[in-house]
């Protein structure tokens, strides 16, 4: 950011934290920009004269002396056509050695869609993985995230789905990525060819945690220019929003806010809720799809994280791994698609819903058994059934390696309903029964 | 001279104005920003410094900036003309509002000031009235919207003059009443009232005496919730709180809807905006949008406005009462209205209370919840015998932290709120929906004396204490099922299965509902009662197995008969025939 004739320098600061300075200075707007020493900072708070502003890199080094420049305006992203395929740091520098991109200045985390203009989302997402597409079909205009432990491999699920989607963007918000994990989606989109429709803004764990605050808003930023301008269907994939909260949780503390649950600010539920509702149906046609990643501690979904988080977003996808058939599947009971109601058994065929709901209430059966035999009782008939069902569900539905579609899924489980039990066993509509019952 | 101010802090939304004359708590004030003028109000006052929370961003909010206080509270405008309308939480018209995205400071009215409305009379010259009390009435759609003396007019007064019948604006004076003293003051079809303020015109408020119908069976019947009464539903994210809250929407016999979506999803709200103009009030045959309004103030709009979202329902719900109408206001959801006071308290530095919500939360709550009621107004019957009623019943949800019912915005609301629709995560996981908890749920009402005498009267005679065996066979049968989880299978006698399996033929065919379907989503009282009885029926009849494993296919076949009959139209050549196939199917396995 180079500074231009006629901004005042200020070179007086009063106080250093960890994370934030405060300097006595005039005229400046709230939410405002400014280098400290060249390190980008923002204004949090201003008090008659007294104003703090939070430097995203950290205070480290930063002397009384350092050169104060205020920029006028909010922190802001240069969108245009030109944005495709190139890779970005958290403040939209390029990282990839291209030159910086041309285009229209606009303001990050602008205002919301006002929900009168938005349409319902309406088009099915289909991924090819069963475990989402049958139990929890995803929408354009969709916010959903992983919840997974870190050691499972929900970076690999999420950039396969990002590439079945279909989408004409797809835009990578990397928060605390490891570099490893960077350079994996960077292969992945190269040796799928789609890297002229991706669009990085990466901050990598060797990268100041405060800077990862800035990449959803720099993300969706773009995606609205793609989505409402161009009418594009745009897909924007945040990985990892927990690492985003606990930056946020160390900014709150910083200030001195009182937290709330789980030591996180009280005001998480809206910093997130700000950014996944950014995701919308355009009625010209352009959506605005969130796959997010929050990885969880120990599978524990009541923590605060995952907590707010599944307050905001409509449904969340679970992974877990089923050791009966030694992979990882989308948990059934866990996972959900709150919008799968628009489309399934709509866009779907007619026996979609049913199908999905039986398969569920005895797979859930099936997890009774299970408990009965670990606690050393006698399994009857139907457990028995149930527990077959359950393991031919898993590996040819529920695993991630499976890649069909939807008729195909619908008909597997038709074939293991035949297998295992009588039609009546189901309480599927008897006009269902009739039609779709395989045939021996 | 209204009192001026400067802006002299800023922290994100709460704002800090240094005024140069009185001002008053919530007082709301203008920030005049270059272009752009910003909504706020009074929350705390230190001195000349008032603390106001901003119900927009502040980006670029220099200090400063001039501001206006403009000695009145957050008010709505209530007049002919709301019903339909989808406002924001400050009653903004979202669909006068320009552009894809909201524009900050873009305040729209609430009515339409050229609207035209036929007017006719229904008070005299010479007659006495008071606040509330109904001049005259326009037809709004389809509903008579009563035009009442303003319910800031305090006293007692008289009719000098009223228009005759005809066409009139919005803003036309139509009626000129004499207060005490011999004022005259001037009545149009429009007026205000502060939100947080509410409205007492009306005689008395007597304990709820009928239940109001929503068409769900776990709650009719099992916990219903009464005529101006008020039921929370907690529950974790998934449980299925926003589809029980818009069936019931779109279900419930009352005259008017308010729906209050509060820092939720807005795909949940264009949800109701697409499908509300379409869907038939099978009660009257209109479009549900026609007894609807929408306040919404989605997760993503500024949070003051979302405390003030409830209250403007609230307002707009108490004014539609006055005019004799069954109102029903839901709100979804009410944590998130505590979160946004726990934002604001925090950013003010107040000591907190529990989870760092605020300690007046629970005295918030309640205040807020007693608004709700069934009341007897001043205005009486044409026959000037009888007072004309109305009621507001309310339904709010609340999102526990963690699903976990002991925090407390839960707490707070179980003690204001006399049904408890508590919804349960395993029956959620098992898509037992939906998924209230029909033993852990209650509803107060069941006990009132007022309320069991209705449902004897209209229901049946035995009602009530059916009602009570039916909660104990399901909490036998969750008690069965522990044991033969405990004890195995084999390891229970067989009326055990027996228990545990009548049971859950209760909760498959009677509780679960899927309100997806055309015509399982929504069950008159009559259906409710047959099923009831057939259900109860199942349950009474001896039966003879010889061993337990013959039992559970041969409830789960039961079941599955039932389900048909519950996807079939009440009484059609269909659901009679399923239902000779069950009467055979218990017939043959009837002990003799």
């Amino acid at each position: 950011m180079e500074t231009t004739a006629f901004q005042k320098i200020y070179t007086k600061i009063t106080q250093i934290t960890k994370a934030t300075c405060s300097l006595k200075a005039t005229g400046i707007g709230y939410e405002e920009i400014a280098t400290v020493n060249g390190r980008l900072a923002q204004v949090v708070k201003i008090q008659g004269d007294d104003v703090t502003l939070q430097i995203f890199s950290g205070t480290e080094g930063i002397p009384t002396n350092a050169e104060v420049i205020f920029m006028g305006k909010a922190p802001s992203l240069k969108v245009g056509e030109e944005l495709a395929g190139r890779f970005f740091n958290a403040y939209g520098y390029p990282i990839d050695g291209g030159p910086a991109v041309e285009g229209k200045e606009v303001e990050i985390g602008g205002p919301s869609v006002n929900p009168v203009r938005r349409k319902q989302p309406s088009d099915i997402i289909p991924t090819g993985i069963a475990g989402i597409d049958l139990n929890n079909t995803l929408v354009t205009g969709q916010k959903i995230p992983f919840f997974a432990d870190p050691d499972q491999p929900f970076n690999q699920v999420m950039a396969e789905v990002a590439l079945r989607a279909k989408a004409d963007k797809i835009i990578l918000g990397g928060m605390g990525l490891s570099n490893d994990d960077y350079l994996f989606f960077k292969n992945v989109f190269d040796n799928a060819g789609a890297l002229d429709r991706i669009i990085s803004f990466i901050n990598t764990t060797e990268d100041p945690p405060v800077e990862r605050l800035l990449v959803p808003d720099m993300a969706l930023t773009t995606a609205e220019y793609f989505a409402h301008e161009k009418n594009e269907k745009v897909l924007v994939l945040l990985t990892d929003m927990t690492l985003y909260a606990d930056a946020l949780s160390i900014v709150s503390n910083r200030m001195d806010q009182i937290p709330s649950k789980d030591s996180m600010p009280g005001s998480l539920y809206s910093d997130l809720a700000k950014i996944y509702e950014k995701a919308v149906q355009f009625p010209e046609g352009g959506s605005i799809t969130i796959i997010a990643v929050t990885t969880l501690s120990g599978g524990d979904i009541t923590h605060a994280i995952p907590d707010n988080t599944g307050y905001i977003t409509e449904g969340q996808l679970f992974l877990r791994r089923d050791t009966d058939i030694g992979k990882v599947i989308i948990d059934p009971f866990r996972s959900l698609s709150r919008l799968k109601q628009l489309v399934i058994g709509k866009q779907t065929r007619e026996d979609h819903p049913q199908v999905m709901n039986a398969a569920i209430r005895i797979f859930a059966d099936a997890a009774n058994a299970k408990t009965k035999l670990e606690n050393g009782f006698d399994l009857n008939d139907y457990d028995e059934r149930t527990l077959k069902f359950a393991k031919g569900y898993s590996n040819d539905l529920l695993a991630i390696d499976v890649n069909v579609d939807i008729d195909a899924m619908l008909d597997t489980g038709w074939r293991l309903f035949g297998e295992n039990f009588e039609k009546a066993e189901l309480g599927i509509k008897d006009e269902l029964v009739k039609k779709y019952w395989p045939k021996k | 001279m209204a009192t001026k101010g400067k802006v002299v802090g800023i922290i994100a939304n709460l704002v800090i104005v240094e005024a140069d004359g009185p001002v008053s708590q919530n007082e709301i004030c203008f920030i005049k920003m270059p272009g752009v003028d910003l909504m706020a109000e009074v929350i705390k006052i230190i001195g000349k410094k008032a603390y106001t929370q901003v119900f927009e961003s502040t980006r670029g909010l220099k200090v400063g900036t001039d501001a206006e206080f403009m000695s009145h509270m957050l008010e709505v405008t209530l007049g002919p003309g709301i019903l339909s309308r989808n406002y924001d939480g400050l009653q903004n018209d979202l669909d006068k509002m320009k552009g894809v995205f909201l524009k900050r400071g873009d305040y729209t009215a609430p009515l339409n000031d050229d609207a035209e409305w036929e007017f006719t009379q229904i008070a005299k010259v010479g007659d006495k009235v008071e606040a509330g009390s109904w001049l005259g009435e326009v037809l709004e759609g389809w509903m008579p919207h009563k035009i009442m003396v303003p319910f800031k007019f305090e006293g007692n007064f008289t009719v000098k003059s009223i228009v005759a019948n005809g066409t009139y604006k919005t803003k036309d004076v139509v009626a000129v009443v004499t207060d005490e003293s011999g004022k005259d003051h001037e009545v149009t079809m429009m007026q205000k009232w502060p939100v947080k303020v509410p409205i007492k015109a009306y005689n008395n408020k007597p304990r709820p005496f009928k239940i109001m119908e929503t068409g769900v069976r776990t709650m009719d019947t099992l916990n219903p919730l009464a005529e101006g009464g008020t039921g929370f539903i907690p529950g974790p994210f998934g449980a299925g709180k926003t589809v029980l809250q818009h069936a019931v929407s779109q279900q419930a016999e009352a005259d008017m809807i308010i729906v209050t979506a509060c820092g939720e999803r807005a795909n949940e709200v264009v949800e109701i905006f697409t499908e509300f103009p379409e869907l038939v009030d099978p009660r009257t045959g209109r479009k549900l949008m026609e007894r609807t309004t929408i306040i919404c103030n989605t997760s993503n709009m500024p949070v003051a406005a979302r405390e003030a979202s409830v209250y403007t329902g609230m307002t707009i719900a108490e004014y539609y009462r006055a005019m004799g109408l069954k109102v029903l206001l839901l709100a979804d959801s009410t944590s998130r209205w505590a979160q946004a006071l726990r934002e604001m308290s925090n950013r003010m530095e107040e000591l907190p209370g529990p989870d760092a919500f605020p300690m007046d939360l629970p005295a918030i709550i309640s205040n807020f919840y007693a608004r709700a009621g069934f009341v007897y107004l001043n205005q009486m019957k044409a026959d000037g015998k009888e007072a004309e009623s109305g009621s507001i019943t309310f339904l709010g949800t609340v999102s526990p932290a963690g699903g976990n019912l002991k925090e407390p915005v839960t707490e707070s609301t179980k003690k204001a709120a006399r049904c408890f629709y508590a919804l349960n995560q395993d029956r959620a996981d098992s898509k037992r929906y939906p998924a209230i908890d029909p033993i852990d749920s209650y509803s107060k009402y069941l006990e009132y004396p007022e309320i069991q005498e209705y449902l004897k009267k209209t229901i049946a005679e035995d009602w009530v204490s059916n009602v009570t065996l039916v909660k104990d066979y399901l909490l036998k049968g969750k008690e069965a099922s522990e044991q033969i989880n405990i004890l195995g299978d084999d390891g229970v006698p067989i009326d055990y299965h027996l228990k545990y399996w009548k049971a859950e033929v209760i909760d498959f065919v009677f509780l679960q509902q899927d309100a997806f379907d055309d015509i399982d989503k929504s069950t008159s009282l009559e259906r409710q009662k047959f099923m009831l009885a057939q259900v109860l029926a199942v349950y009474n009849t001896d039966f003879k197995f010889d061993s337990f494993e013959e039992v559970n296919p041969y409830f789960k076949s039961i079941i599955n008969t039932f389900k048909q009959m519950n996807y079939s139209e009440y009484e059609s050549e269909k659901f009679n025939g399923y239902l000779k196939e069950i009467e055979t199917k218990i017939n043959e396995r009837k002990a003799v």
